[in-house]
C-alpha cells in the first residue's frame, strides 16, 4: 500500500494550471478594460486577446455595413457572449462543464 | 471523416434470429469506401460476408501481434516507477517510454512512434493541456490519456475538447489501479485489432448490403449531424425510409447521399407498410450511380442542387448561406446578396480570429459564431473542412440561429 498511499498524497496537491475564468468584462473602443468581474489570477494578455477579437469581429461587421449588437462564440469549454456597446463590448464567459446543463 | 461509424447501441435482439447475421462483426478489413467503387455489386461482397460470419469473436486478453509501445509523460520520477510497474503487469508487456516533460515528450514522439501516449495534467513549463493540443494536431492517429490529480469538471470537459480517448483521475486504490490497467489494456486492443475506429470506414451502403444480404429485419436509425433518417427492412428487402419529410425511394436515395454519420439498429417492424417496391439491389446500384454522375458535375456548384429541391429553404428564417474554404468562395445558396464576397471575407477573418483565440485559451476547437444583428443574423460554422456563413432572419433568437446553421451546414455537406 506504500505505493498506493503515494498515489494518494500526489492526488491531493493543488491544482496550479489556469483555470477558465468565470465572469465579465467590459473594454472600450480602443480595447482598454474598463471593469472587470474576472478572477485577478487571471492574466491580463488573456483577457486582451479575448477583447480585441471580439472587438476586430465588431468593428470589421460595421465596415461592411453589417453592425451587430451581439456575439456568441462557442467553445466546447468556454462560451464567449459579447454585447457591442458604443463601440467597445461587455463581454461574459461561461465556462463549460460535462456535467453541467447545455449551453 | 468519411463512412459511418457502427454505433454499439444494439436495443433489442433480432426477431428472426435464424436469419440474422450480426452486423457488428463485420471485419475491418473490409475494402475502405475510398479504395473500392462505392457501387460494387452485391456478389462483390459475399466471400468478405461469409468470412465476417464465420470470424469468431474477438477474445479478451488477446495476444497482441507485436509490441506496444507507450510514451508515459510525468514531471515526478515516482509517479513514473509506479506506472511503468503497473504497465509492465498487462499481457503482452508493452515498451514504455517514459519523459519528465512536454518537451521530451514531444522530442521522444519525433524519434519514435507510439500507440499510446498517457500523460500528467500538471508539469512546470509546457502544461498536459498545451502537449495534448500539439499532439493531436502533430500525431492525429495517437490514442492519448491523460492521468491526473486534478478532480475538475472543467478540466474534464477541456481535455476532452482537445480529443483525448480518456481523462482518468489518478489511481489512488488497488481497485483503481486494477480498472486503470484494464482500461489501458481494451485501448491497446482496439487498436491491435482496428476496432472502432477501422469500423467507421464502413459506408452506408456497405451496411445495407449486409443486411439485405444477411436477410435480416431491421429498422436503422440514421444520424447525421441534425439531420435523421430511418431506413426499414424486412427480411432483406428494402422495405420503406423516411428522412427530412421524404418517404420511400426518395428518402432513401436522400440518406444514400449522406457521407458522414452514425447509426444504430431498432427492433424489426413487421406490420410497417410498404412503399419500397424495387429490389434492394437495384435501388444501391441506382444510387452509387447517381452519385458517381453528381461527382463529375461537380465543381464549384454546391451538392444541395444535385438533388434538384433545395431543403435549406424549409428551415425557419434561413436566408442564405455562403459556403468558402480557407482560399476561396464556393458559391452561395438561395437570396440576393449584395457584397456575398466581402460577408465570405468577414466571415472567413472571423472564423480564424475566433479559432486562433480558442487556441490560445485551450478551450477547444471553435464550435460556431453566432453574430445578431438589427437587419439580420449571422452563423458561422465548419463542416467536413468547408466553412459557412448562413444569414438568418432577424426574429430568431441566438440558439436558434446556432442551430439552425449547424443544420444548414450538414445540409449543404450531405
Amino acid at each position: 500500500m506504500g505505493l498506493l498511499s503515494f498515489l494518494s498524497w500526489s492526488a491531493g496537491k493543488a491544482p496550479t494550471m489556469l483555470r477558465l475564468p468565470s465572469g465579465s468584462f467590459t473594454v472600450d473602443r480602443t480595447g482598454r478594460v474598463i471593469a472587470s468581474t474576472l478572477a485577478s489570477s487571471f492574466p491580463a494578455p488573456l483577457i486582451h486577446a479575448i477583447g480585441g477579437a471580439v472587438l476586430g469581429a465588431f468593428q470589421d461587421a460595421a465596415a461592411l455595413q453589417q453592425p451587430l449588437t451581439e456575439l456568441v462564440i462557442h467553445y466546447p469549454s468556454l462560451k464567449i457572449t459579447a454585447r457591442e456597446m458604443r463601440g467597445g463590448a461587455l463581454i461574459f464567459l461561461v465556462p463549460i462543464n460535462l456535467a453541467g446543463p447545455a449551453n | 471523416m468519411r463512412g459511418l461509424r457502427l454505433s454499439t447501441k444494439r436495443r433489442a435482439p433480432r426477431r428472426n434470429p435464424a436469419r440474422s447475421a450480426p452486423v457488428s462483426i463485420v471485419p475491418t478489413d473490409f475494402p475502405a469506401p475510398d479504395a473500392a467503387p462505392e457501387y460494387s455489386l452485391l456478389t462483390d461482397i459475399r466471400p468478405l460476408l461469409a468470412r465476417a460470419v464465420s470470424r469468431p469473436p474477438p477474445q479478451r486478453h488477446v495476444q497482441m501481434d507485436h509490441t506496444r509501445k507507450i510514451l508515459l509523460v510525468d514531471d515526478e520520477a515516482d509517479l513514473l516507477d509506479i506506472y511503468q510497474a503497473e504497465l509492465r503487469k498487462l499481457p503482452g508487456p508493452p515498451q514504455l517510454t517514459v519523459a519528465n516533460s512536454g518537451v521530451a515528450a514531444l522530442t521522444q514522439l519525433e524519434r519514435n512512434a507510439f500507440d499510446l501516449l498517457i500523460t500528467d495534467l500538471r508539469m512546470p513549463r509546457m502544461d498536459g493541456l498545451q502537449l495534448i493540443a500539439i499532439v493531436r494536431r502533430k500525431y492525429p492517429a495517437l490514442r492519448t490519456v491523460v492521468l491526473t490529480s486534478l478532480p475538475d469538471e472543467q478540466f474534464r470537459a477541456r481535455v476532452y475538447a482537445l480529443g483525448v480517448d480518456l481523462f482518468w483521475q489518478k489511481p489512488a486504490t488497488e481497485t483503481e489501479m486494477a480498472l486503470f490497467r484494464e482500461c489501458i489494456e481494451s485501448m491497446l486492443e482496439r487498436a491491435d485489432a482496428g476496432g472502432f475506429r477501422g469500423l467507421q470506414s464502413k459506408s452506408l451502403m456497405d451496411i445495407l448490403q449486409l443486411e439485405c444480404l444477411s436477410q435480416n429485419s431491421v429498422v436503422l436509425r440514421i444520424v447525421n449531424g441534425p439531420l435523421q433518417g430511418r431506413i426499414w427492412i424486412n427480411h432483406g428487402d428494402l422495405w420503406d425510409a423516411e428522412a427530412g419529410g421524404l418517404q420511400g425511394e426518395e428518402a432513401l436515395l436522400h440518406i444514400l447521399g449522406w457521407k458522414t454519420g452514425t447509426f444504430e439498429s431498432l427492433p424489426a417492424e413487421p406490420d410497417h407498410p410498404r412503399t419500397i417496391q424495387k429490389s434492394a439491389n437495384a435501388l444501391l446500384l441506382e444510387s452509387a450511380q447517381a452519385q458517381d454522375e453528381a461527382r463529375s458535375r461537380e465543381s464549384d456548384t454546391d451538392l444541395v442542387r444535385r438533388t434538384g429541391a433545395n431543403p435549406l429553404r424549409r428551415l425557419e428564417g434561413f436566408e442564405f448561406l455562403l459556403p468558402f474554404n480557407d482560399q476561396k468562395d464556393l458559391g452561395r445558396e438561395a437570396g440576393d446578396i449584395e457584397n456575398a464576397g466581402l460577408l465570405a471575407d468577414w466571415a472567413r477573418a472571423t472564423l480564424q480570429r475566433f479559432t486562433a483565440l480558442g487556441d490560445t485559451l485551450q478551450a477547444g476547437a471553435l464550435d460556431t459564431v453566432v453574430a445578431l444583428g438589427r437587419q439580420c443574423h449571422l452563423g458561422l460554422a465548419s463542416a467536413n473542412g468547408v466553412h459557412f456563413c448562413a444569414g438568418w432572419r432577424s426574429h430568431l433568437d441566438a440558439a436558434t440561429v446556432r442551430k439552425s446553421t449547424k443544420k444548414a451546414a450538414a445540409l449543404w455537406v450531405s
